[in-house]
C-alpha cells in the first residue's frame, strides 16, 4: 500500500440546521464511509442528491459547508490524518496539496479579478513559485485544456468568458500549484451536452498529462464511466457498492446499482402519424424584447393524437418559447397555430375556455409550479371546479380517483406540496393537468430536475396515462436519453430553427445534419471507451463555444 | 405546526397588546380627565400623580393615557389608509402591468424623492393641522413604501409557475390576486403593517413635537414632549416620559413585526427530492 | 458605457429635481386651502385679503406663477420671505452652512463606526455579539430623535453640565467652542442613522460573504484576513458606499427634529418656523433644497454603484 494517497476511515458527518421558530436538529449526512485513492487514480463518487458525495469530497480539505461537520473517522493524506490538523496545517494544504473544481464556474469565480490574478493566486500565496513562472505554467494549462487564446485569455474578466471555457479554466486554477489530489464537484453538470463533452475531455486529458489523483463527484453515471478507474456508489450518506469502473457498468452486485445502470432502458414503440394532427404549428416566427431578440424562426411542426412529440434542443435553442407560443402566453410575430382544424388565438386572453382545457402544460420546477398554500386537494380540484363545476362530495371523489391514477395514496388530498417529495409533486402536477381531460399535454423538461430513477418513473407514468387517456404530448427536453424512451416524432431545435423533423426511427438513422450528429454524438453513453470515439468522428465543432 | 415563540417577540406582543388596551379603555382609565388641571407645575411622582405633573400642572400619567389614544388612533387609521391604497394599487401594477404600471411607479419614484417628513411639513404650511389632514397626508406619502413592497413581492409571484399555470387555465385577475397571490405575500406584508405603523407614530409625534401635527388642547405624545421641553434644563424629566413610551410602542411592535418576518421561510420549496 | 449610463442617471436626476419642483409648488398653491386666507387669519376684510393675492401675484394662472418662481430660482433668486420682508437666499445662507457643518461632522462620525459595527457583526455572525448588536440596532431605529436628544441634554447637559444643552453658533466662533456648541446634536444625528446604516452594511457584507467565490478563497489556503482583504471587500465595496450614502439622504430628515430639539440655527428650524407661519414661498426654497440634497445623494449612490460594478466597467 505504498501508493495510497487519501485513505478515507469510517468517516462521520453530521449537521445541525435551525428551522425557524424550532429547536436546532443534528443529522447526520454521511455514515461510516471508507475509501481509498491511489496516487494518480480517479476515484468517482456517484449518487443522487442528499447522498452526501459532496461533503465527502470536501472532507480532504477539512471543509464543512454551513454547519457541517465532520464527527468521527479519519481522513489520512499521504500519512497524515488530516482531522488532527491545525488550522494552520489544514490552510497550508488546500489550494497546495487539494485543490478544488466547483460546479458553477460562474459563481465561484471573483467577479471583480482579472481571470489570470486568480488562477496564479494559490501558487503565490503558498510561495510555490514566482509570478512569471506560475503565469508561464498557466498559460500552458490553458493550451493543455484547449482553451482559445491561452496567451491572453488570463487577462479576461469571469462574465467576459463563457460557461464552458470559465470550467476549463477553473480546472486549470485547480491544476496550477501541482497539487497532489484535485476534487472535481460536478463540473459539467450545469454545462450544455455539446459543450460537456468538450470539457470532459479537456479534463481527463489534463489528469493524464499531469498525473495528478482526483475525487470525481457527479450523478451521471455515464460521465464518470467516462473519467474515472474507479467508482463508489453512495446513497443517503452511506456506501451502496465500492468496484473498478468495469466492475460497476458490466457486473453491478447491488439492486440499487442496478437500477441505476439501467434506468435509461424504457422500450417505447413509434406510432405511426395519423392523417389529422391534433395541433399544428405553422411557420411560427417569434422574438422578445419588442421583436429584437429573435428566438423562433419559421417554425413549423405537427402533433398528432396520443402521439408524443419530443423537442429536443440546448439552452437557447427557442424550445420554450414555442411551448409558450404554443399556449398563447407570447404572440408570435408570424404563422399560426391550428388546434384540431381550427386557428387558435395567438393571445391567452382571446381563446374560449375549451380551448384552454384541452391545452394543459406540466413544469420543469414541481415545487414552484404549485400554489405552496394550497391543499393537493385544492390544486388538483380546482380545475375541476373551474373546468367542470364539480363540488364538494363529488369533486373530492374525482381528486382521489385522479390520485390513485397517478399511483399516489387518496391520503394525499390534505397535504401541502411542501410535505411532497420532489417526484409526488410533479405526479401532483401532473394530475392536475389530467383533471381538465385535455387533449394535449406540454412538458417543459418535467424530469430535468428529477433524479434518474425518479425521472424514470414519471417517464414510465406518462407513457402509461397516454394509453389510457389517449392524451398526446409535446414533450419539451435536453436530454436525448428522455427522447428516445418516449417519442414517437422528433424535432431537434438548434438557435431558434428546426434543424431536424420526423419519425423518431427516421430523425434517428443517419444520415444527420451536422447539429444532429453533434448533438446525438455529444450524449455521454455509459461504455468504456466512449468519450475517445466520440471525439474522434465529429463533423461539427462544440455548438456552445 | 405548534411553533414556539421567541422570548422577544413575546415581550412585545404582550407591550403593544397592553398599549392598545390602554388607548382604548382611557376615558375608564385615566384617573383625572384630560385638562384637569389637578397639581401645581412640574409636580414630581408621587402617590397622588403617579408620573408627576405637566407644565400647566395637569397629571403627566392621565394626559399619557389620553395621549395614546391620539396617538395610536391616527397612527393606526394613516397605516390603514396607507396600508389598503399602497397594497391594492400595488397588486394591481404588478398583475395588469403596462400603462397602469408606468404611470403608478413614476408617480411614486416623484413622491419618495422628497423625504416624507419634509414633503409633509411642505403640505401642512398650506393646510390646518386637522385630525383628518394629517391622516391623508401621512396615509398618502407612506402609501408609497406600501405599494413598492406590494408592487415586488406581486411581481415576484406573478411570474412563478403556480400563477403563470392559473393564467394558462383561464382563471381571471381576482382569482389570480386573492387566491393565488395574496395568501403568498401575507407574511411579508404584515410584516410591513407593523413598520408602517411605527413609522406613522415616529412621524406624527414629529410633527406634533414640531408643533405642525396634534393641536392643544388635545392630547398626542408627540405634542406633550413639545409641551413639557423647557422643564428638560431645570432638570425636570416629564418630556422625556411620552418620549420613552414612543419609544417603547416602536421596539415591541418592530420586535413582533421582525418575527412575523422570519417565522416564515417555507414559501421558497427546494429543489429536492426529499 | 459607463460615461452613458451615468449620464443618463444624472439627467435622470435632474428631470425628477424639476417634477419635485412642480410637485412642490402644487403642494402649496393648488391645494384647497386660501393661502391669504391662511396669513390673515378668518377675521379679514375682502379688501385686506385681496389686496394680500395682488401682493403675493395670487390672481395669476398657477403655471405663470410657477415659472415665474423657477427662474427666479435658476438665477439665485429665492424671493423675499412673507412674514419678515426678508430675501430668502440672504437668510439661508448662514444656516445652511451651519446644517451642512452639523451633517457633516455626524457622517465623519456615524460613517466609520457603522461599517467597523458591519464588520465585527458579519465577523461574529449569528454569535450573542452579532445578535446584540442586531438587536441595539432594531431597537435604536424605532427610537424618535427627541427621546435620544432630550436623554443627552437631560444628562450631558443638565446632571453632568459637560455640554451646552442649547447649541449657540455665531459667526467667528472660535473652532473648538463651536465643535462642543454642537457635541450634543451631532451624538444625536449620529445615533440616528448609526443603526441604519450598520444593519445595511452588515447585509451587504453577508451577502458578499456567501458567495461561491468566498468558498473558492478559502479552498485556496487563504486566511480569513487574505479572503476578506481580496475577495470580499472589492466586492463588498460598491454596496457599502451605496448604504452610506444613501444613509446621508436620513441626516436630511433627521436634521430637521435635531435642530429644533437643539435650538441650532439651521435649515431645519429655519423651515419649521415658517410652516408654523405659513410662510409659503420660504417653504418652498427650503422645501426645494431639501429635495435637492436628497436626490443629490441619491444620484451620487447610484453613479457609485455603476462605476464600482466591474460587469459595466470591462463590457464583453
Amino acid at each position: 500500500m505504498a501508493d495510497v494517497l487519501l485513505d478515507i476511515r469510517n468517516l462521520r458527518i453530521e449537521a445541525t440546521t435551525y428551522p425557524p421558530g424550532e429547536q436546532p436538529m443534528t443529522i447526520t449526512i454521511v455514515d461510516n464511509v471508507s475509501l481509498t485513492l491511489e496516487k494518480g487514480k480517479v476515484l468517482g463518487l456517484i449518487g443522487e442528491s442528499g447522498a452526501g458525495k459532496s461533503t465527502i469530497g470536501l472532507s480532504p480539505m477539512g471543509y464543512g459547508r454551513g454547519g457541517v461537520r465532520i464527527t468521527g473517522g479519519e481522513v489520512i493524506l499521504n500519512g497524515r490524518d488530516i482531522l488532527k490538523q491545525g488550522k494552520n496545517a489544514i490552510r497550508k494544504l488546500r489550494g497546495h496539496e487539494v485543490c478544488y473544481v466547483a460546479q458553477s464556474a460562474a459563481a465561484a469565480f471573483n467577479p471583480a479579478q482579472r481571470l489570470m490574478d486568480q488562477v496564479v493566486e494559490s501558487s503565490l500565496k503558498h510561495g510555490l513559485t514566482n509570478r512569471a513562472e506560475a503565469e508561464r505554467r498557466a498559460v500552458a494549462l490553458f493550451r493543455k485544456l484547449s482553451l482559445p487564446d491561452p496567451e491572453n485569455i488570463g487577462e479576461r474578466y469571469p462574465h467576459q468568458v463563457s460557461g464552458g471555457q470559465l470550467q476549463r479554466v477553473m480546472t486549470a486554477m485547480a491544476l496550477c500549484p501541482e497539487p497532489v489530489l484535485i476534487i472535481f464537484d460536478e463540473p459539467t453538470t450545469a454545462l450544455d451536452v455539446t459543450t460537456q463533452i468538450d470539457v470532459l475531455a479537456a479534463i481527463k486529458q489534463a489528469i493524464h498529462a499531469t498525473g495528478v489523483a482526483a475525487l470525481y463527484i457527479t450523478h451521471d453515471l455515464a460521465v464518470v464511466a467516462q473519467v474515472a478507474d474507479d467508482i463508489m456508489v453512495l446513497r443517503n450518506g452511506k456506501m451502496v457498492e465500492t468496484g473498478t469502473a468495469h466492475q460497476i457498468i458490466k457486473e453491478p452486485k447491488q439492486a440499487y446499482t442496478q437500477a441505476l445502470v439501467s434506468v435509461r432502458h424504457i422500450e417505447h414503440e413509434e406510432k405511426q402519424p395519423t392523417p389529422k394532427p391534433i395541433l399544428s404549428v405553422k411557420n411560427v416566427t417569434a422574438a422578445y424584447g419588442n421583436g429584437i431578440l429573435k428566438v423562433l424562426k419559421n417554425v413549423s411542426v405537427d402533433i398528432h393524437p396520443g402521439q408524443t412529440l419530443a423537442v429536443v434542443g440546448e439552452s437557447g435553442s427557442g424550445k420554450s418559447t414555442l411551448a409558450r407560443v404554443i399556449t398563447g402566453l407570447l404572440q408570435p410575430q408570424q404563422g399560426e397555430i391550428t388546434f384540431e382544424g381550427r386557428k387558435l388565438s395567438n393571445r391567452l386572453g382571446g381563446r374560449t375556455k375549451e380551448d384552454l382545457r384541452q391545452l394543459q402544460m406540466i413544469y420543469q420546477m414541481a415545487d414552484v409550479a404549485m400554489n405552496p398554500r394550497h391543499t393537493v386537494g385544492t390544486i388538483i380540484g380546482r380545475p375541476l371546479t373551474f373546468y367542470f363545476g364539480l363540488k364538494g362530495a363529488e369533486r373530492d371523489r374525482r381528486v382521489k380517483e385522479l390520485l390513485e391514477e397517478i399511483e399516489m395514496g387518496k391520503g394525499f388530498i390534505d397535504r401541502y406540496p411542501a410535505e411532497l417529495s420532489g417526484g409526488q409533486k410533479q405526479r401532483v402536477c401532473i394530475a392536475r393537468a389530467l383533471a381538465a381531460k385535455p387533449k394535449l399535454i406540454i412538458c417543459d423538461e418535467v424530469t430535468s430536475a428529477l433524479d434518474p430513477l425518479v425521472a424514470n418513473g414519471i417517464l414510465k407514468l406518462l407513457l402509461n396515462l397516454q394509453q389510457i387517456e389517449q392524451v398526446a404530448y409535446l414533450f419539451i427536453t435536453h436530454d436525448l436519453a428522455t427522447v428516445r424512451s418516449i417519442a414517437d416524432s422528433i424535432a431537434v431545435m438548434y438557435r431558434g430553427e428546426v434543424v431536424r423533423y420526423g419519425a423518431k426511427s427516421q430523425v434517428l438513422t443517419p444520415p444527420f445534419d451536422d447539429y444532429t450528429d453533434l448533438l446525438l454524438s455529444s450524449v455521454p453513453e455509459l461504455e468504456l471507451g466512449w468519450l475517445e470515439k466520440a471525439t474522434a468522428g465529429r463533423k461539427m465543432a462544440s455548438a456552445g463555444n | 405546526m405548534p411553533r414556539r415563540i421567541p422570548i422577544g417577540a413575546l415581550i412585545g406582543l404582550v407591550v403593544t397588546t397592553l398599549f392598545f388596551l390602554v388607548a382604548i379603555f382611557a376615558q375608564w382609565i385615566a384617573p383625572y380627565a384630560l385638562g384637569d388641571i389637578a397639581g401645581g407645575v412640574w409636580e414630581p411622582i408621587s402617590a397622588k400623580f403617579l408620573f408627576g405633573t405637566d407644565n400647566l400642572g395637569r397629571d403627566l400619567l392621565s394626559r399619557m393615557i389620553y395621549g395614546a389614544q391620539t396617538t395610536i388612533l391616527i397612527a393606526v387609521l394613516a397605516t390603514l389608509l396607507s396600508f389598503s391604497m399602497g397594497a391594492i394599487l400595488g397588486f394591481t401594477a404588478a398583475v395588469v402591468g403596462g400603462w397602469f404600471d408606468m404611470l403608478m411607479s413614476r408617480f411614486v419614484d416623484l413622491l419618495m424623492a422628497i423625504p416624507t417628513l419634509i414633503f409633509s411639513l411642505v403640505v401642512l404650511s398650506v393646510l390646518p393641522s386637522t385630525l383628518v389632514t394629517l391622516i391623508l397626508v401621512m396615509g398618502t406619502l407612506d402609501a408609497t413604501r406600501v405599494f413598492r413592497l406590494s408592487r415586488a413581492v406581486a411581481s415576484d409571484l406573478n411570474v412563478m409557475d403556480f400563477v403563470e399555470a392559473a393564467k394558462l387555465r383561464g382563471e381571471g385577475k381576482w382569482w389570480v390576486i386573492f387566491a393565488e397571490i395574496l395568501p403568498n405575500a401575507l407574511s411579508p406584508l404584515v410584516s410591513e403593517l407593523g413598520l408602517r405603523f411605527i413609522y406613522a407614530v415616529l412621524v406624527l409625534s414629529a410633527l406634533s413635537f414640531l408643533g405642525l401635527g396634534v393641536q392643544p388642547p388635545a392630547a398626542d405624545w408627540g405634542g406633550m414632549v413639545k409641551e413639557n421641553k423647557d422643564g428638560i434644563v431645570f432638570g425636570i424629566p416629564a418630556a422625556l416620559i411620552p418620549a420613552a413610551a414612543i419609544a417603547a410602542l416602536a421596539i415591541s411592535v418592530n420586535l413582533v413585526a421582525d418575527w412575523i418576518l422570519n417565522r416564515t421561510t417555507d414559501l421558497k420549496g427546494g429543489r429536492g427530492n426529499g | 458605457m459607463v460615461p452613458k449610463l451615468i449620464a443618463q442617471r444624472i439627467a435622470l436626476g435632474i428631470l425628477l429635481l424639476v417634477a419635485v419642483s412642480v410637485l412642490i409648488f402644487a403642494g402649496t398653491n393648488l391645494l384647497p386651502g386660501d393661502v391669504a386666507q391662511a396669513i390673515l387669519g378668518k377675521t379679514a376684510t375682502p379688501l385686506a385679503l385681496e389686496n394680500l393675492r395682488r401682493e403675493m401675484g395670487l390672481n395669476d394662472p398657477a403655471y405663470v406663477r410657477y415659472f415665474h418662481w423657477l427662474f427666479g430660482i435658476l438665477q439665485g433668486d429665492l424671493g423675499t420671505a412673507l412674514t419678515t420682508k426678508l430675501d430668502i437666499a440672504a437668510s439661508i445662507r448662514e444656516r445652511l452652512w451651519n446644517t451642512l457643518f452639523l451633517a457633516f461632522w455626524a457622517a465623519i462620525v456615524a460613517v466609520p463606526l457603522a461599517v467597523i459595527l458591519g464588520l465585527v457583526a458579519v465577523h461574529h455572525h449569528n454569535r450573542p455579539v452579532d445578535k446584540l448588536i442586531s438587536g441595539l440596532a432594531l431597537a435604536s431605529t424605532s427610537v424618535p430623535e427627541f427621546f435620544i436628544g432630550y436623554l443627552l441634554v437631560y444628562f450631558f447637559a443638565v446632571k453632568f453640565q459637560i455640554f451646552p444643552g442649547i447649541s449657540t453658533v455665531y459667526d467667528g466662533m472660535p473652532f473648538l467652542d463651536r465643535m462642543k456648541a454642537i457635541a450634543l446634536p451631532c451624538t444625536a444625528l449620529t445615533l440616528g442613522i448609526l443603526a441604519h446604516m450598520m444593519r445595511m452594511t452588515r447585509a451587504a457584507i453577508l451577502n458578499v460573504m456567501q458567495s461561491a467565490y468566498i468558498e473558492t478563497a478559502e479552498l485556496k489556503g487563504l486566511t480569513a484576513f487574505e479572503v476578506i482583504r481580496k475577495h470580499a471587500l472589492p466586492n463588498a465595496l460598491a454596496p457599502i458606499i451605496n448604504v452610506v450614502i444613501l444613509n446621508l439622504a436620513y441626516l436630511v430628515v433627521g436634521v430637521v427634529v435635531v435642530e429644533v430639539i437643539f435650538v441650532y440655527p439651521g435649515m431645519g428650524q429655519y423651515l419649521v418656523d415658517h410652516v408654523a407661519m405659513r410662510d409659503v414661498p420660504v417653504v418652498q426654497a427650503v422645501g426645494l433644497i431639501f429635495a435637492a440634497v436628497y436626490i443629490f445623494l441619491n444620484v451620487v449612490a447610484d453613479v457609485a454603484s455603476i462605476l464600482a460594478n466591474p460587469r459595466l466597467r470591462h463590457p464583453r
